[in-house]
């Protein structure tokens, strides 16, 4: 189970990575550079943390509960299929009209003068997180 | 939208739902809390490639670099914690498995 865990983090940092490519073809570098150093690098380290943490389930376990699954949900893969294809066969136009947005091009420049109230948001979002964990890993009083 | 930017959006919005449809089949068809975290990861990705999608299209790719920079830091919030607390029910119950998440009191 442990391994096939690692496994799918690997994969998930395959998806990042693939993601942070598509970011930058579409002309937004810091993004990329962004979603690549840390959902690839960061995530994928506290993920693999996490799993260090836990233990390996038993086999008899496992292969009841892949049984299950596949019993369960055999039908969705084939409905995601076919649904894929409708959608490649009958391409509907996306002809619509956004509302106008500011005209601003550096991300930089946006990001400490335009939207600058998301950093104090930021900030506090990071500082509820630590607190967070704080309180979790915190040994109880004796 | 020119006709090559609904063309280039319908061409990725393929992927962007495929994504979608992959974070949530993970999160219905896995009983482990960390797959299920796999699957929220995969969902944030999905809007994460939308939201710069959409600043391509409507040329604002400044503007959604900002707000992808702030979905990501809150992802990784999120991420953190979630690990903390997948942690502390495995310490409390020994097991990820959701179906047994029956006494969560205290």
């Amino acid at each position: 189970m442990t391994t096939r865990l690692v496994r799918s983090v690997a994969g998930l940092a395959l998806v990042s990575a693939v993601i942070s490519v598509l970011i930058f073809r579409l002309n937004s570098p810091l993004a990329a550079v962004f979603e690549l150093s840390v959902c690839a690098g960061l995530i994928s380290v506290i993920f693999v943390t996490t799993i260090s943490f836990t233990q390996r389930l038993t086999p008899e376990r496992l292969e009841e509960r892949r049984k299950q699954r596949f019993d369960k949900y055999l039908y969705l893969p084939i409905i995601l299929l076919a649904v894929g294809i409708l959608l490649l066969i009958f391409k509907p136009r996306m002809d619509f009209p956004l509302p106008p947005v500011p005209k601003e091009q550096d991300a930089r420049n946006i990001i400490w003068h335009l939207r600058h109230i998301d950093l104090l948001g930021q900030i506090l979002v990071i500082l509820a997180g630590v607190f967070g964990v704080v309180i979790l890993f915190k040994e109880p009083r004796k | 939208m020119s006709l090559e930017g609904a063309q280039t959006f319908w061409y990725f919005n393929i992927f962007i739902t495929l994504l979608f449809v992959m974070g949530a089949y993970y999160i219905i068809a896995s009983f482990n809390l960390i797959r299920a975290l796999i699957g929220l990861e995969l969902l944030i990705k999905a809007v994460t490639l939308l939201i710069i999608l959409a600043g391509y299209l409507t040329n604002n790719e400044g503007l959604a670099q900002a707000l992808v920079i702030t979905l990501i830091v809150i992802e990784v919030v999120i991420m953190v914690v979630a690990g903390g607390i997948v942690v502390s029910v495995y310490r409390n119950n020994h097991s990820l498995d959701t179906r047994k998440l029956k006494e969560l009191k205290g």
